[in-house]
């Protein structure tokens, strides 16, 4: 089974020889490295770029003018921060030229906490995300919907963010991405480049198929009856462990992978929250107007009398970092213990 | 805050006259020119092409001066344009290989580029709907403010307000035209004060990387202003050009009042830019014959130069204009101006139900109510 990193590269070379891709670009994505998390080695089109992150949107901006297909690369969403008048550009060239020209662009960058970052490589970017009109937002939690949604994300004409939870990277999937050698170290003596001289190294890239998870849609990952989990990225993983320990005690809990952040698929939460009464929504990005806020506005406004219990926010601490050390990043990020305790209160709260 | 632009204006004599030295400089290079031959290059261009962009100059100008007084009568919001940048602004869009896609020039204006866009061949009444926001503005739906132009058709990317940003995404551009491989060029314009942001910085460190430099006319309409903070309030080095020579890269100072001196400049740059495919950086001194922009008052400032009045002279004295010429241009232009504003205030405002138009293409629905 590839990993996450590994299916965006092969989602990368589907795109560059099948959906006419003809940059991937950001800091050490090219050659030799192929990307600090090597989610871009051995792609053709792949190249370096200056260590300039306006930059690099910058010239996303300008291909997409042309109606030229790219991926761009933040190193870290760390460093995306200054970028983000660039972004509002990115999501309003369309509306502000009513309808002249679209921008067709792909921005990939790792976002979250989980593999001991420290300060400066842990933030969120999903609540900043969705907070730029005219972007679609998408995070998958596993290595074929990494591949559906790239694929999905470069064909799509509008400006889509792809967030790539980092602790994910190397975390590999339980479904083959099709074409996929059912081997595994198959697939890394294919497309993982050697350690060492890299200089005559070409990928030989198995012939993987065209495979979409669409933008808006979200996925049940886990079925219940009792409450519902809604989630995405890294904390999917957590809230499924979360909901089968639960199974085990007799509570039936629904997790809904979300996917796509914007479009959002409210359409099954609410037919979620319809049958259970019960939400708690769960993410990693720090707590004051945290994205889930406005989901939890929503329920409040279309499902309040079908609710059975207040509607919950688990986020991170609202505080200006994230600290190295385990007992900090432990007590700031969600770990699987809060969403219990969050589950507990949410199952016991009589209306 | 219009009082205090003027009283400025007035302590930048200084600048119009060091302006007068680069002007010297420039007709030799003009002398060098002189082996062009027909049809009697007495000013070093065709007489045809002098008497064009004369015509396009004036029709710029009585355009902007429309626009000024649609807003003075309340019938738009907020101008902001171009007077007094013509000799610059018309050459550079005479010279463009233009249409669309990547095989053409590409444009990455900035606020202040109507003669640009009136030498491409805009028409007056399209710049006279976006300013009074109606839904007929093709380059916005009448949402934007005036001069925020935008033409796919000849790779007119829009125009934003975010000052510099376009010098950062014209390396994409620039970019794609280089594997084309048609020896178009992308040409990105702002102003002084702007080159203060990093966007600026970045679009020379990109242009001119050895791994892969591009084909980018960068240039700056000095005019000697950021809104009221003067060029010394900001610029320590000698020439805003003396930045792209850390780059190895290509650079010039054009007196942008002069329209000779721009066209001829500037083919000479676009030219090398085809060719080489490697960026330049020229600087062009121009005037702001209006302030700032409407919030400043937007009135005639008297001392600064006027490039029409001045090239006026020149064909005058070459025999190629008489007054009476010039009067009967500048009145033609503005009664077509008026005609067009007639027109334009009976055409419809953008509504309420197009406001979610256009968040996504084909009409996909941005509005998360309706997901
Ligand atoms: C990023 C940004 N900061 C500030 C402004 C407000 N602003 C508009 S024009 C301007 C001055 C620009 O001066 P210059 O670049 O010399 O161009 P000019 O207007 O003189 O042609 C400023 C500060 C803006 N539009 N964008
Ligand atoms: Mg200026």
């Amino acid at each position: 089974m590839a990993n996450m990193a590994q299916a965006i590269r092969m989602a990368l070379h589907f795109g560059e020889t099948k959906l006419e891709v003809k940059d991937v670009f950001g800091q050490d994505t090219g050659p030799p490295l192929g990307g600090v998390f090597t989610a871009t080695q051995g792609v053709e089109c792949a190249w370096n770029t200056p260590l300039d992150e306006r930059g690099i949107v910058g010239m996303a901006l300008g291909i997409g003018l042309t109606g030229e297909r790219c991926v761009a690369e933040i190193q870290f969403a760390d460093y995306i921060f200054n970028t983000i008048d660039l972004l509002k550009i990115a999501g309003n060239t369309l509306w502000t030229s009513h309808g002249n020209y679209p921008m067709p662009i792909v921005l990939m960058t790792p976002v979250g906490a989980g593999i001991r970052g420290s300060v400066y490589h842990s933030h969120s970017f999903d609540a900043w995300a969705t907070r730029l009109p005219g972007w679609k937002v998408v995070i998958p939690s596993n290595p074929l919907d990494a591949y559906g949604l790239m694929l999905s994300a470069i064909e799509d004409p509008n400006p889509v963010m792809f967030l790539k939870p980092k602790a994910l990277l190397r975390v590999r999937g339980e479904e083959l991405i099709p074409g996929e050698p059912d081997d595994e170290k198959k697939l890394k003596s294919m497309i993982d480049a050697p350690l060492g001289d890299r200089s005559k190294w070409k990928p030989k890239w198995p012939k993987v198929e065209d495979y979409r998870v669409e933008i808006g849609k979200g996925k049940i990952v886990h079925e219940g009856t009792d409450a519902t989990v809604v989630t995405y990225g890294r904390h999917v993983l957590m809230c499924k462990d979360v909901a089968e320990k639960y199974a085990q005690k007799g509570k039936s809990i629904e997790v809904i992978d979300l996917r796509s952040l914007y479009p959002y698929d409210w359409q099954m939460i609410k037919s979620s929250i319809q049958k259970t009464g019960r939400v708690l929504f769960v993410n990693e990005d720090t707590e004051v107007t945290n994205f889930a806020e406005h989901l939890v506005y929503r329920c409040t406004q279309e499902l309040f009398y079908e609710l059975m219990a207040r509607p919950r926010v688990l986020a991170a601490k609202n505080l200006p970092g994230i600290g190295l050390p385990a007992e900090l990043e432990e007590n700031t990020v969600p770990q699987k213990r809060d969403i219990e305790r969050e589950l507990d209160e949410l199952l016991a709260e009589i209306p | 805050m219009a009082r205090q632009t003027q009283t400025k204006s007035a302590s930048k004599k200084k600048k119009a006259s060091k302006m007068k030295t680069t002007k010297k400089k420039a007709s030799s290079a003009q002398s060098k020119k002189k082996a062009t031959p027909k049809p009697a290059p007495k000013l070093g261009l065709s007489n045809e092409l002098l008497l064009q962009m004369h015509r396009l100059m004036v029709k710029s100008r009585a355009l902007e001066e429309r626009l000024i007084k649609i807003y003075k009568t309340g019938e738009a919001f907020f101008w902001i344009g171009g007077p007094g940048e013509e000799a610059y602004g018309v050459p550079l869009g005479l010279l463009a290989n233009k249409g669309q896609g990547p095989k053409h020039d590409y444009f990455h204006l900035h606020y202040r580029c109507t003669p640009t866009m009136v030498a491409l061949g805009m028409p007056m009444i399209d710049s006279i709907r976006l300013i009074m926001n109606r839904s007929t503005d093709t380059s916005t739906g009448g949402r934007n403010f005036s001069n925020h132009y935008c033409y796919p058709e000849w790779n007119v990317v829009p125009v934003g307000s975010p000052i510099e940003v376009q010098y950062q995404m014209a390396i994409g551009t620039a970019h794609v035209q280089k594997r084309h491989k048609a020896g178009a060029v992308t040409i990105v314009t702002g102003g002084d004060a702007g080159s203060a942001e990093g966007d600026f910085a970045s679009c020379l460190v990109w242009a001119s990387r050895p791994a892969n430099p591009l084909p980018i006319l960068i240039t700056v309409q000095n005019n000697g202003w950021g809104i009221s903070t003067d060029y010394d309030g900001q610029h320590g080095e000698t020439s805003i050009t003396d930045r792209g020579k850390a780059f190895n890269m290509r650079t010039r100072v054009i007196n942008g009042n002069d329209p000779i001196e721009s066209y001829i400049a500037l083919q000479e740059e676009m030219e090398y830019i085809r060719k080489e495919q490697k960026p330049v950086l020229l600087e062009a001194k121009v005037s702001r014959l209006y302030g700032h922009s409407s919030a400043s008052g937007a009135n005639f400032v008297q001392n600064e130069d006027c490039c029409i009045n001045m090239f006026e002279e020149r064909l005058m004295r070459a025999g190629l204009l008489t007054e009476d010429d010039a009067s009967q241009i500048k009145a033609e232009y503005e009664a077509e101006a008026r005609a067009a504003q007639e027109q334009v205030r009976l055409e419809p405002s953008p509504q309420k139900e197009t406001l979610w138009d256009h968040v996504y293409t084909d009409g996909e629905n941005g509005d998360w109510r309706k997901f």
